[in-house]
């Protein structure tokens, strides 16, 4: 299995861990609980050293990603960022990603562990078309580490050269961390203000405990288990889950990120096709009574109604609202509006849920 | 954490203790802290019956469902009703505030002890 760089931090902080993705990873260090709040009320540190990062060079960099992924990647400007996906020929999720636009022909790709050599394989497919530009994957160069939370600017600020108030929320900018050079990227997947460093790999050890120093008991380190219930929380697809091969970005709510006015691409024809035609099933979200949250794979149903009308894909009792939420692919030609009673099956017993907007959490700002 | 000697304990994680007819069970710090923070229990009701290795409650953390086997046959005379508002003590105090129900027992299997009960977990 592999292993991050920080792995043996984990150890030292008695982490319990996890397969992720083929990637040794913290569950929890303590309490996933004690972690979830923490990065809502205070801050948590992550390593998630195991996402995949792509680097897109070349004179032709640009003109490459408009046709290998759905977004209009030369409306970014430098230090922009993108969430973005790559589809298959037919119209099928290959992952989502988020694009960085480090400078005019140099981008920075950040995939999910599990997808990083499809999304590999799908772009030298496209770039043996005769692109000039190079595909370096820089998975095992950078540490990638997230801070997350109402308190993550101030301690991060008190370590790095920049003025993070100038960072702005989906940007990224080269700065100075207690001399070490990182790449420091406004984003993250926890619903919480937040910066994600990508840090190279020598350096990652120091940095990690300086963060955490400088956090004191504001700063948690957090595991997957937190990150997990943070991103449901903030109505966040999970590839595996929410998003998958066989899936469309318009069955998942994320069409708004298919950019048909760009000219041709590669998954074009066959994504405008299933956009013009009525979708089956759509992922919504749900809130539930009680305690009892229905899981992965647990059935839908209207109330009283035999047949399910779909199945949840990530559901969990709400650690910051108390009561179960999930999310769930239903059957899109229902009417299911906000507030739609529904059913789940919670191991042989029906427990109410209705349908609700997403996300089921947003932070103030 | 050392499983408490005068306790007896069952391959399915739970801990047993014996008191005249009246058996209380819990389950383990190893099964706490592999189930991770426990947010829902749901116990068998006072004056149910139970079978010995029947599943006959559940125990849910943030990430996964855990399932009660009772250790014996019997009759549940109390479940731990503290839980429904603290199932956290499961993970802070398994072997006490998170004891889970009481069964006066019909017949007592066969339960191991807290060195076969290590050897299990390889602790």
């Amino acid at each position: 299995m592999l292993t991050t760089p920080l792995n043996d931090e984990h150890v030292s902080l008695a982490a319990t861990f996890t397969d992720f993705g083929g990637w040794n990873m913290p569950v929890r260090y303590g309490s996933d609980l004690d972690e979830h709040h923490a990065v809502r009320n205070s801050a948590g540190l992550f390593d998630i050293s195991h996402m995949g990062e792509l680097r897109i060079v070349g004179e032709e960099a640009t003109k490459f990603l408009d046709k290998v992924l759905v977004s209009d990647i030369s409306k970014l400007s430098v230090g922009q960022a993108k969430y973005t996906m790559i589809c298959s020929q037919d119209a099928g999720i290959i992952d989502d990603l988020i694009v960085y636009k480090m400078d005019t022909e140099d981008y920075l790709v950040v995939a999910n562990a599990s997808n990083r050599h499809a999304v590999l394989v799908a772009m030298q497919d496209m770039a043996d078309y005769g692109f000039k530009v190079d595909i370096f994957d820089e998975t095992e160069d950078w540490a990638l580490v997230a801070i997350q939370g109402p308190k993550a600017k101030d301690i991060l600020g008190m370590l790095v050269d920049v003025d993070l108030g100038e960072l702005k929320y989906y940007s990224i900018a080269k700065a100075n961390l207690e001399g070490v050079p990182v790449l420091l990227a406004r984003t993250g997947y926890t619903g919480e203000d937040g910066f994600e460093i990508f840090i190279p790999v020598l350096e990652c050890v120091s940095i990690w405990r300086k963060l955490l120093a400088a956090g004191g008991t504001d700063l948690l380190p957090c595991g997957l288990a937190a990150r997990d219930t943070l991103r449901l929380e903030a109505g966040m697809p999970l590839y595996g889950h929410e998003l998958a091969r066989t899936l469309t970005p318009f069955e998942a709510n994320l069409g708004r990120v298919v950019a048909f006015d760009k000219g041709d691409f590669n998954s074009k024809t066959e994504l405008l096709k299933v956009s013009s035609q009525p979708l089956e099933i759509k992922l919504f979200g749900i809130k539930g009574e009680g305690k009892r949250a229905a899981r992965a794979d647990y059935e839908i149903f209207l109330p009283g109604g035999e047949n399910a009308i779909g199945k949840v894909t990530s559901g969990v009792l709400s650690p910051t609202l108390g009561y179960p939420i999930a999310m769930a692919y239903l059957k899109a030609d229902l009417d299911l509006g906000t507030g739609t009673k529904l059913e789940a099956d919670v191991r042989g017993t029906r427990v109410p849920y209705e349908v609700v907007k997403l996300p089921f959490y947003k932070a103030e700002r | 954490m050392a499983n408490p000697e005068n306790l007896q304990y069952t391959k399915e994680h739970e801990w047993v203790l014996v008191d005249g007819d009246v058996a209380t069970v819990g389950i383990t710090q190893y099964a706490a802290d592999a189930l991770g923070e426990i947010v829902y229990v749901d116990l068998p009701k006072p004056g149910s019956s139970t079978s010995y290795m029947k599943i006959c409650g559940e125990i849910e953390s943030t990430k996964s469902v855990g399932e009660l086997y009772a250790p014996m046959d019997g009759e549940v005379i109390e479940a731990n009703s503290a839980l429904g508002a603290s199932p956290e003590a499961i993970n802070q105090d398994p072997y006490g505030a998170g004891w889970l129900i009481k069964i006066k027992y019909t017949q007592l299997p066969e339960l191991l002890t807290a060195a076969e009960y290590a050897a299990i977990t390889g602790e």
